[in-house]
């Protein structure tokens, strides 16, 4: 039973973590149509702050609830102003220039922090639960999951920022005639994604260690659950995280990691052969 | 046909003369790894430019071609056979899952999705192949260690007969060069023409009566086989493969190469790959600026400022400066054009 | 065979002189002797690489500023391998054939090693591997000054047994060291009256250990053997020490501290982890003194230094006594003098190589992890690599070329 409680907590913090590493990219690719293959290291950075901060005495909460997405969030902003608005409408571009910014910004890591792993220690205790131990950290990630859907479903449904921002999703043309600007709404969308990202970032730097090239381990699976999710932000983010995040953890569970990994990768590739199009074909025809 | 076809030719003298020439400004080693680059931002080139398909895992069939000739020659001690499972097996692999894509309708992104979730299939799997129970016949997979020690190319029916050096050199750059003339008579018989006519509009191409998924299938193929004959290559000039071979990185980086050498021709690519794995290699001996970081900058750049890629942009340059066709005698030039449609003598190149 | 070798020390003297002759502008010395090295200085293995690098210079600074060898100074050729095994073979062969070294020191990983291992027995230059690893490699033409799993293992698994209990669940690393590694584990476990409750490959980019915490307290072993390597798997032992499993189940790992992980863990991470090295900068030793002190001297201080730097030192001092004792750096006479019972006082303590396996004979101490530092509970001087010395003998097999693997 004990053991029963504790696997049930891997399996949930499997999704969970999915959740968090995804909902960044999933925002900026649900809202804007753009894929953002900086997000790994847009992570990485997120989590650097944390331990920069963290280092220089912040309190270790305030680093990664805080610091690290408004860093990571302008940061988004300058690379929204430079490089992501003069693509808008060219998926494959985007994905390529982001594709650039993410090799740079691993660069530009390797050479201020070194390609050396650091880490900072978990701040919260493991905990019992009957015999077994459990990281405490893990419920940590599945709380701030549980949130962070929470606070977008509540920004995009529940408050005029978001309702003015789907609407410009929608038709920019429409949205400018009414008074709104599109391109600012664009570029706090690109914030908001970029926050969650740093966010996600300082969430995992204590549990995973930090190299400049983490992002690639993130990336991979963040591309996957968002483009397998479709179109909704939300619903899709969700639906998918509990598919991958369920079964990769049972085949870990059972096996060993590498299975588990491989089992995702497989049930990716089924998914995408059963639902061809999505969704979201209606969005792509004709961009790429 | 004939009149592209002497086109393709005078080109593959041009470069043929630069491959010559070459060695008396790099050594044979380094430049025998920037032509296999370029065989293989070839194969990006040839179904990505011409056949549409972004393919975020070629590093997939590089990898499968090296890997099947390193496990066939351990096996076998001899490299013909082996020369040829390396061409056969992502040739194969790339056909049927070509046909599992385009056969299941799946495009764009997805695509992308796909191919890049291949690639981290294989990466992952013989990244944990290194236990005693992972071998084929006497090789072992060998995991995260990679097949070291494999017989490498050698003269048919001679096995101590090795080509090493030079010689390799020579045999890699005729290599380049054939499977450039192949290209161009590919794109330039009925076949190519209507791969090209799918990627502008696959539906017309339907309705006129041609099954596109069939020809964008083989097209797929063609290029895993061209990867695959890169990757055999290495194999044989690295004398170890590695999980590394199916790495996001090693994907990332074909991807680039087409892109800054220009897609929509074949010696774009070619050149980008050629170019930018020199700079690396020239980066790499230094360490005052990370070379990651360049590539980056170079590759957001390219996206920015030149969208066509160095070669179309340089052929445009060219054409304004001299205000006519610009002389083939430097450098093939695509029909440089400012429409995205492809103009008949980008065919060309 | 002797006076072959004395042929050829004549014949390279005679050479030199000729050399020396011709090369009166540079003073008296002939060129410089090449020192090819190949170690990843960045990448994930850096934390291995970089103290090494820095190991090899103060070796061959030292070297140099005591005239050098035979009269001639040592020019280190050195290459970054950046953590890419395909690195190693193109750096290799860059070394043996353009650049003409007359050794290469380096490799890190065993991956690494048998990356480059044939192309440096092809082309002729002799190899020194002054790493801890599995064990087995019988060649002529390497040469290993690191500890081996008869030097390690069957220390600390016994010890272990005898401290805490008999059950043992074992994380490898999922490439030939951890695979090979969890097999002596098992054998001398065994041996130990112990068992093996389960053992786990984990590839190297794994970072996430949840579900093995899961699985291991499901499992309930007396011990845990992480034998895991490079900087993803350092979260292993902070994700263990956050669940709590600190104090409920203790460890002993083959691998932590190698690359100063007991100074990047805190404290709390990593207390009472067992170990076995072959070297802590607490050894009260003259020469461990002098070399502590040289350290500082070049470096400002000793954080950097760890189990495999000073391994390295010891392979470059063992490289550099052969060549002394040959007279000469040319590949028959060097590994005749490798052959001829070499041994050097270095600051693990002395290091003489077994002819007939190529690999050292050292002091092996049993530590415990303890405020970031490794403290000595146990010596077993001079310990035989006997796991090699049982399937390899290069005196009657010469041209013998295999990694030997044991078997189960």
């Amino acid at each position: 039973m004990d053991l029963a409680a504790i696997f049930a907590v891997e399996i949930l913090y499997a999704i969970a973590s999915l959740v968090v590493i995804s909902s960044g990219l999933a925002v900026v690719f649900g809202m804007m149509r753009v894929i953002n293959l900086a997000h790994g290291e847009f992570m990485m950075v997120g989590g650097y702050v944390t331990i920069v901060a963290v280092r220089s005495g912040i309190n270790i909460y305030i680093a990664m609830l805080v610091v690290a997405p408004l860093v990571v969030g302008v940061l988004g902003v300058i690379v929204e102003r430079l490089i992501i608005r003069r693509l808008y409408g060219r998926l494959v571009d985007t994905m390529l220039a982001s594709w650039g910014l993410s090799l740079l910004l691993i660069g530009l890591a390797s050479m201020i922090f070194g390609n050396t792993t650091t880490g900072i220690s978990p701040p919260i205790p493991g905990f019992a639960i009957g015999r077994y131990q459990v990281n405490g950290y893990s419920f940590f990630i599945i709380l701030a999951a549980i949130a962070i859907l929470v606070a977008m479903f509540a920004v995009l449904a529940g408050t005029r920022a978001g309702l003015v921002a789907r609407g410009a999703m929608q038709d920019a043309a429409m949205a400018s005639a009414l008074g709104y600007n599109p391109e600012r709404v664009y570029m706090l969308t690109f914030f908001a994604g970029s926050a969650l990202a740093g966010l996600a970032g300082g969430l995992f730097a204590p549990l995973l260690g930090l190299v400049p090239t983490i992002g690639g381990a993130y990336i991979a699976k963040a591309f996957i659950t968002v483009i397998s999710g479709g179109a909704s932000v939300i619903a899709g983010l969700v639906s998918s995280a509990v598919l991958f995040g369920s079964t990769s953890q049972i085949f870990t569970l059972a096996t060993t990691p590498m299975v588990g990994e491989i089992a995702l990768l497989l049930i990716a590739v089924v998914l995408l052969r059963l639902m061809p199009q999505g969704i979201t074909s209606r969005f792509f025809r004709g961009k790429m | 046909m004939a009149k592209e076809m002497k086109h393709a030719f005078l080109v593959a003298l041009v470069a043929a003369i630069l491959l010559a020439i070459a060695p008396a400004l790099i050594g044979t080693y380094t430049l025998t790894l920037l032509v296999i680059y370029g065989i293989l931002a070839l194969s990006l080139g040839l179904i990505w430019g011409f056949g549409g398909v972004l393919c975020f895992g070629q590093a997939a069939f590089f990898g499968l071609g090296a890997y099947a000739y390193a496990i066939a020659a351990i096996n076998i001690g001899e490299s013909t056979v082996p020369l040829v499972l390396g061409i056969a097996t992502p040739f194969l692999f790339a056909a049927a899952l070509g046909a599992m894509m385009f056969y299941g309708r799946l495009s764009d992104v997805y695509l992308g999705v796909i191919t890049l979730v291949v690639t981290l299939l294989f990466f992952r799997f013989m990244n944990s192949s290194a236990g005693p129970q992972y071998v084929i016949g006497t090789a072992r997979l060998g995991g995260f260690n990679g097949i070291p020690g494999f017989q490498t190319l050698n003269v048919p029916g001679t096995p101590s007969a090795y080509i090493i050096g030079d010689a390799y050199y020579y045999l890699t750059a005729s290599a380049l060069l054939i499977v450039y003339l192949l290209v161009r008579w590919l794109l330039a018989s009925p076949f190519g023409r209507i791969a090209v006519a799918i990627r502008e509009n696959e539906l017309r191409v339907e309705l006129l009566g041609y099954d596109a998924r069939a020809r964008k299938t083989l097209l797929f193929a063609v290029g895993g086989a061209i990867a695959g004959l890169a990757g055999t290559l290495y194999a044989s000039w690295a004398e170890i493969v590695t999980p590394g071979l199916f790495s996001l990185g090693q994907s990332a980086e074909i991807i680039i190469w087409c892109i800054v050498g220009g897609l929509g021709t074949l010696v774009g690519p070619v050149i980008g790959a050629m170019l930018l794995a020199y700079l690396k290699f020239a980066l790499g001996q230094q360490s005052v600026i990370d070379n990651t970081l360049v590539l980056g900058a170079i590759l957001v750049l390219c996206v920015l400022l030149m969208p066509r890629g160095v070669v179309p942009t340089l052929g445009t340059v060219l054409n304004r400066i001299y205000r006519r066709p610009p002389a083939r005698r430097d450098r093939p030039r695509p029909a440089g054009s400012q429409t995205a449609a492809t103009p008949p003598e980008r065919a060309h190149v | 065979m002797f006076s072959r070798r004395t042929f050829l020390t004549g014949s390279a003297a005679l050479a030199g002189a000729g050399i020396l002759a011709a090369g009166a502008g540079q003073g008296f010395a002939a060129g410089p002797i090449k020192l090819g090295s190949i170690l990843d200085t960045s990448g994930a293995f850096d934390a291995y690489g970089k103290p090494m690098d820095m190991a090899l210079r103060l070796a061959v600074d030292e070297i140099n500023a005591a005239g050098g060898l035979l009269g001639r100074q040592v020019e280190i050729v050195a290459y970054d391998t950046q953590s890419d095994m395909a690195l190693y073979t193109q750096y290799g062969q860059q070394l043996a054939r353009s650049d003409r070294v007359d050794v290469v020191h380096g490799g890190i990983l065993s991956a690494s090693r048998e990356a480059i291992r044939q192309t440096l027995r092809k082309s002729g230059v002799p190899y020194f591997y002054n790493v801890l690893y599995e064990g087995g490699v019988c060649d002529r033409n390497i040469t290993v000054v690191g500890v081996t799993p008869s030097q390690q293992v069957e220390v600390l698994i016994p010890a272990a047994i005898r401290k805490w209990g008999k059950k043992i669940y074992v994380l490898a690393a999922d490439y030939n060291y951890g695979q090979i590694t969890a097999r002596w584990i098992e054998k001398f476990a065994r041996d130990a009256g112990g068992e093996i409750v389960q053992t786990d490959f984990f590839p190297l980019d794994v970072a996430d250990f949840g579900s093995t915490i899961a699985k291991i307290q499901s499992a309930a072993p007396d011990i845990v053997v992480p034998a895991l390597v490079g900087g993803a798997h350092l979260s292993f032992f902070r994700q263990w020490a956050a669940a709590g499993m600190k104090s409920k189940i203790p460890m002993a790992s083959t691998t932590i501290g190698i690359g100063n992980e007991h100074k990047v863990l805190t404290p709390e991470e990593g207390d009472g982890i067992l170990v076995a090295y072959n070297y802590s900068p607490e050894l009260a030793s003259p020469t461990n003194e002098a070399f502590l002190a040289a350290w500082s001297a070049k470096y400002g201080n000793t954080d950097a230094i760890h189990e495999i730097a000073v391994s390295h030192y010891q392979g470059i001092q063992v490289w550099a006594e052969a060549v002394r004792k040959a007279g000469d750096v040319a590949h028959d006479a060097l590994i005749g003098a490798v052959e001829s019972g070499l041994s050097i006082d270095g600051p693990g303590g002395n290091v003489s190589i077994d002819p007939k396996t190529h690999h050292a004979v050292l002091d092996v101490h049993l530590m415990e992890m303890a405020g970031q530092k490794l403290k000595v509970i146990e010596s077993f001087p001079q310990r035989q690599p006997s796991d090699t010395q049982g399937v390899c003998d290069l005196a009657a097999n010469p041209d013998d070329n295999t990694q030997y693997e044991i078997k189960i």
